[in-house]
């Protein structure tokens, strides 16, 4: 491991990680009560920066200061929880979506050096499991704590996250599909890199990857995608495994401190891994559409640095939409929930690969064999 | 079933339609005029004729125009009004109050004793932020009654 990957893995830690989910909890706080009409948190600046002279708005620090309170909070294990477990469960629901960056390719490539972590030819396969790991945090979260409340939150979490994972998976088939069926690939690829390259020379996998009779299937694979995301991510409106009303609290009922703060930031950067993968694999990941890609193609370093700008640019262009439905829409009940993803997510999903496989061989003569 | 109504029909089968409009709508309510005040900069400004803490008025040669007929504490519900009237030095009336204590605490703030009031001498101000430590505090006696 040379001083590149180094960087690369600084990088993404630093501004994936712990740089994007402050960032998006204070932006969120600050948009959620704009939809309310309020004002939100505004008071809470660093020192010594005055605001840069009024360029930033007020309260940018406020989630340093909360990670501060969080930290100097007391930190309480209950006497009959299983403590290993219960260590374990918020590290089990950080570090998965954490690992699952590694494999996403966050730009071309700066001197020569690919802007990806890891570039594994079975990446999407690795993102997809080590995500599942999630589930795991939740379920251990709401078991170790030996508090019925948290066992029936953990068990609402993993049952829906187990149900949601299908869909997500099915509709990644679609896209794998679609970038598979280009007449002058003789391959299908597993591999997020090439997957956008592809999208670079034939066009984004959301309006069918270049072949137009696709561009249906693939928006409809967008929609599946984004939907089962967010009921990956506990977000509403699928944030069932957290419920004030009748569970008390939910998985993490009994988790104080730094702990539950690890839960919150967990949620936040699956949140961003889903973002990135959404970009990844539908939005054509770094690159630009209607011909604008030219200004990257190349290898100046400044162009490196500008395709990862373009990532970032949608990746929190879609942690935005994000925050909008969150504010916008209300729950579902759980029946409601697990309905719509059997019934009609699962279902939609497997159609929209079989539209795809027929739609692909009828429009493409050659192919992918 | 004509053909515009299946179209609305699917549209609201299929949901999506109805988030996006929701999530246009939550978009603009960014924009709206915010209700919070930032409260140490912004001050709430009651609105005209709104009923907060009491004060006696004077007339123009400065005496006050209490003639102690205790039409006000008659008329207050609260029983919160206090007044001990005593000969008047001037010409003009007959009495003045002594004492003329207020209990803030036991004050609905409805305004009935300004009502009542037949000299037009108590009025109800829109001040309502005066803090006390103690329940006498807000117990106000004439002299800071008139003094408002």
């Amino acid at each position: 491991m040379g001083l590149p990957d180094l960087l690369k893995i600084a990088f993404v830690l630093g501004f994936f990680v712990f740089g994007l989910t402050p960032l998006m909890v204070i932006v969120e706080r600050r948009l959620s009560a704009f939809m309310q009409g309020r004002i939100g948190p505004d008071r809470v600046d660093f020192p010594l920066l005055h605001r840069l002279g009024g360029l930033l708005p007020g309260g940018l620090a406020q989630p340093l200061a909360d990670a501060i309170k969080f930290i100097f909070k007391e930190d309480i294990i209950p006497d009959e929880a299983d403590r290993t477990i219960y260590v374990l469960a918020p590290l089990m629901v950080l570090i998965p979506p954490a690992l699952g960056l590694i494999v996403i390719p966050f730009g071309s490539e700066i001197a020569g050096v690919p802007l990806q972590v890891a570039n594994l030819s079975v990446g999407v396969l690795f993102s997809m499991s080590v995500l599942s790991i999630a589930v795991y945090g939740l379920a251990f979260g709401g078991w170790a704590s030996n508090n019925k409340y948290s066992l029936l939150g953990g068990l609402r979490a993993s049952a829906q996250l187990v149900s949601y994972e299908l869909a997500l998976a099915l509709s990644i088939i679609a896209v794998l599909m679609i970038s598979a069926g280009h007449p002058n690939e003789t391959l299908g690829t597993l591999d997020p890199r090439a997957i956008v390259e592809r999208q670079i020379k034939y066009g984004w996998n959301i309006l069918g990857g270049g072949n137009w009779w696709l561009a249906f299937s693939g928006i409809v694979g967008f929609i599946l995608f984004f939907v089962a995301a967010l009921a990956e991510n506990n977000r509403l409106p699928f944030d069932l495994p957290e419920c004030e009303a009748e569970l008390v609290g939910g998985y993490h009922t009994e988790y104080s401190s730094m702990k539950f703060a690890l839960f919150m930031m967990g949620e936040y950067v699956g949140m961003t891994v889903m973002a990135a993968l959404m970009t990844t694999f539908f939005l054509g990941g770094w690159s630009l559409p209607f011909g604008l890609n030219r200004f990257l193609d190349g290898s100046d370093w400044w162009k490196g640095l500008l395709s990862v700008g373009v990532f970032i640019g949608k990746v929190v262009a879609i942690l935005f939409v994000y925050v909008i439905i969150r504010w916008t829409l209300p729950r579902f009940k759980y029946n409601q929930l697990m309905d719509l993803g059997w019934k009609r997510l699962v279902p939609l999903a497997l159609a929209n690969v079989a539209l795809v496989a027929v739609i692909g061989v009828l429009t493409q003569s050659g192919g992918a064999k | 079933m004509n053909f515009k109504k299946f179209l609305l029909k699917l549209a609201i089968k299929l949901y999506i339609p109805a988030a996006l409009k929701g999530m246009r709508y939550t978009m603009a309510r960014v924009f709206q005029k915010k209700a919070t005040l930032s409260y140490p900069e912004e001050v709430h400004v009651p609105r005209k004729g709104y009923r907060g803490e009491h004060r006696l008025k004077k007339d123009e040669q400065g005496r006050m125009k209490c003639v102690a007929c205790l039409m006000c504490q008659t008329a207050c519900p609260a029983e919160c009004i206090q007044i001990v009237g005593a000969p008047s030095p001037w010409a003009d009336r007959d009495k003045i109050p002594v004492v003329f204590n207020i209990d803030m605490l036991k004050c609905i703030y409805c305004g009935m004793c300004e009502e009542a009031c037949p000299c037009d001498a108590i009025e109800l101000t829109p001040t309502f932020t005066k803090v006390a430590t103690t329940r006498e505090e807000k117990i106000y006696d004439i002299n800071k009654l008139l003094s408002r």
